[in-house]
């Protein structure tokens, strides 16, 4: 796959800012456009992540942002897909630069999200699995979340001190992130003195729901020359695919996996598949990747990822954690960000907003979070319904 | 360990499914799932589990009793109330959900476990059976959903 440019990027911070989520997208896009030093005249195609919390504006939020800043004709779509919202609208824009249609684009997405869990919209709906979880069984997401960590505990021996030091991590990351929502670095006291949500995570290692806004402006490699971008950083790799049948592994939204008894089932699971199609599209290995920015819906989840990124076998997660390889000053740093830990999730933002991370870091531009001398980085997302992502970025 | 009765005998309500199609109530109670004809792919809900790429385009899915039996996947509890469309009971007690790995169709399947029980009773890779007990109820009717229980010995069980 031919590699694009990201000429630009930009967020509003995460928070709990009460107002509606275009004002958030505006504030991301026109930081991207300063960023990238484009005028918001001359971009070809805007990728919206929907947002499904918003109404009717939400459902159509490439048009949204693109009326908000003025319309000017150019061509426009909308992506829904769960928590991988801005990794599809992403793909959906290099789509249109690698085809011709454009050569400049704009990818953004915000939220305004309610405080607690995140639930189905109202109504009756037994035909509709995502309903049934929560009236059937009282499955939220942080069950599902838990599902995972206690087996986790049970394959491989880890401790709630473990996950918990997770969270340590990803809060000491984000004390200095200007954009992140929590300042505060937490202690693993801290976070043992949380209470439990789902046995065994604890209220402080499950993210938060938040506000806010993130944005890129991409092009193609020759327009980005054209206009003086000579080093910019580039997309080299995005993976959306799905799961492949049959499943095992239970996760979020579904009562029941695939039966194992249908045979052939893939010696890698769903998320080692997220992992595997983008280092293949981007020729880059994970022994080749610098700094990550993975889902940390849960603290738990974050361990899961370095196995199925590559970073290390499957078992070896909590030692990596433990010998600071994750974290900033070691070898790998993952979510120097400070993750979701840090800022809580803004669904069709939060994909776009690790891609942002990994451009700063790979510029040199992460002041107070700097990966030193990073060239490579790769993201790592998970949604419900057999959605996840990956984006891997270079120079 | 003690295990509270499944059905609760002191309410004289009818009692029936929260939702129809899901699973029977008779005695043993069992999930109704769908398998593709000619294969071992088993899917539960029946028409919400997804679909097999290989089965043969167009064939309808077989309606078939799951079996009752399976191992501990994974367990956990919800300490705070579920937002709708659970309904809460007053006042609330947590949750405690298991995913159990079937048997025969090696599908893991969650469900709520059987009343009295916590997290501390259960543990990865422990026998489960099928039951069916209360979710919630209302001036009318007790709703039924499926629930996960320790298994009795299967000796023990067929002597019964």
């Amino acid at each position: 796959m031919e590699e694009i440019a990201i000429l630009g990027v930009g967020m509003h911070p995460w928070g709990k800012w009460g107002r509606n989520f275009v004002d958030y997208g505006v504030v991301a896009a026109r930081d991207a456009l300063a960023d990238a030093d484009v005028a918001w005249t001359d971009v070809g195609f805007v990728s919206g992540a929907i947002t499904v919390r918003n109404g009717y504006p939400g459902y159509v939020a490439g048009s949204t942002f693109a009326n908000a800043l003025g319309f000017t004709g150019c061509q426009v779509a909308s992506s829904y897909a769960a928590c991988a919202s801005g990794a599809t609208a992403l793909s959906v824009a290099r789509g249109h630069i690698l085809s011709g249609a454009c050569d400049v684009a704009l990818v953004v997405g915000a939220d305004t999200t309610p405080k607690g869990f995140l639930a189905p919209n109202e109504g009756d709906r037994p035909d509709d699995i995502d309903w049934l979880r929560f009236r059937m069984v009282g499955a939220t997401n942080p069950v599902f979340f838990a599902l995972h960590a206690q087996r986790r505990m049970a394959l491989y021996g880890a401790t709630k001190e473990d996950f918990a030091l997770v969270k340590v991590k990803n809060s000491r990351h984000g004390a200095t992130n200007p954009r992140a929502r929590f300042a505060k670095e937490f202690t693993a006291e801290d976070v043992a003195n949380s209470p439990t949500v789902s046995d065994p995570l604890r209220l402080l290692e499950i993210c938060a729901t938040s506000d806010g806004g993130a944005a890129m402006v991409v092009s193609s490699m020759e327009y980005a020359k054209k206009h003086g971008h000579t080093d910019p950083v580039r997309v080299k790799g995005i993976s959306l695919v799905t799961p492949t049948y049959p499943d095992t592994v239970l996760d979020l939204p579904y009562l029941a996996t695939d039966a194992g008894a249908a045979g052939d089932v893939p010696e890698r699971g769903f998320k080692d598949s997220i992992g595997d199609a983008v280092y293949a599209e981007a020729g880059i290995g994970p022994d080749e990747v610098d700094v990550a920015e993975v889902y940390d819906l849960s603290s738990a989840l974050e361990l899961d990822w370095y196995e199925q990124m590559g970073f290390c076998a499957p078992g070896e997660a909590e030692q990596l954690l433990r010998d600071g390889v994750t974290s900033l000053g070691g070898r790998l740093p993952v979510n120097p960000s400070g993750g979701l830990g840090a800022f809580g999730e803004a669904v069709p933002a939060q994909a776009i907003a690790q891609v942002c991370e990994l451009t700063w870091q790979l510029r040199g531009e992460a002041e107070g979070r700097q990966v030193e001398g990073a060239r490579a980085g790769v993201t790592a997302n998970q949604g419900l319904f057999g959605h996840g992502s990956s984006v891997l970025v270079a120079r | 360990m003690t295990v509270l009765p499944t059905l609760q005998a002191v309410s004289t309500k009818p009692q029936l499914p929260a939702v129809d199609g899901l699973f029977t109530t008779d005695d043993p109670p069992h999930l109704i799932g769908g398998k593709v004809p000619g294969r071992e792919s088993y899917f539960f809900p029946k028409h919400l589990g997804g679909g097999d790429p290989h089965a043969e385009p167009g064939a309808e899915l077989e309606e078939v009793a799951l079996s009752r039996r399976g191992k501990v996947w994974s367990f956990t509890n919800s300490a705070y109330p579920p937002p709708p469309p659970f309904v809460v009971t007053e006042p609330y007690e947590p949750v405690v959900i298991a995913a159990v790995e079937l048997e025969a169709e090696k599908m893991v399947v969650l469900g709520q476990v059987v009343d009295g029980l916590t997290v501390d009773d259960l543990e990865v890779g422990m026998e489960m059976e099928l039951a069916v007990g209360p979710l919630y109820e209302d001036d009318d009717n007790v709703y039924l959903t499926w629930k996960w229980k320790p298994a009795e010995p299967e000796a023990a069980a067929e002597s019964n």
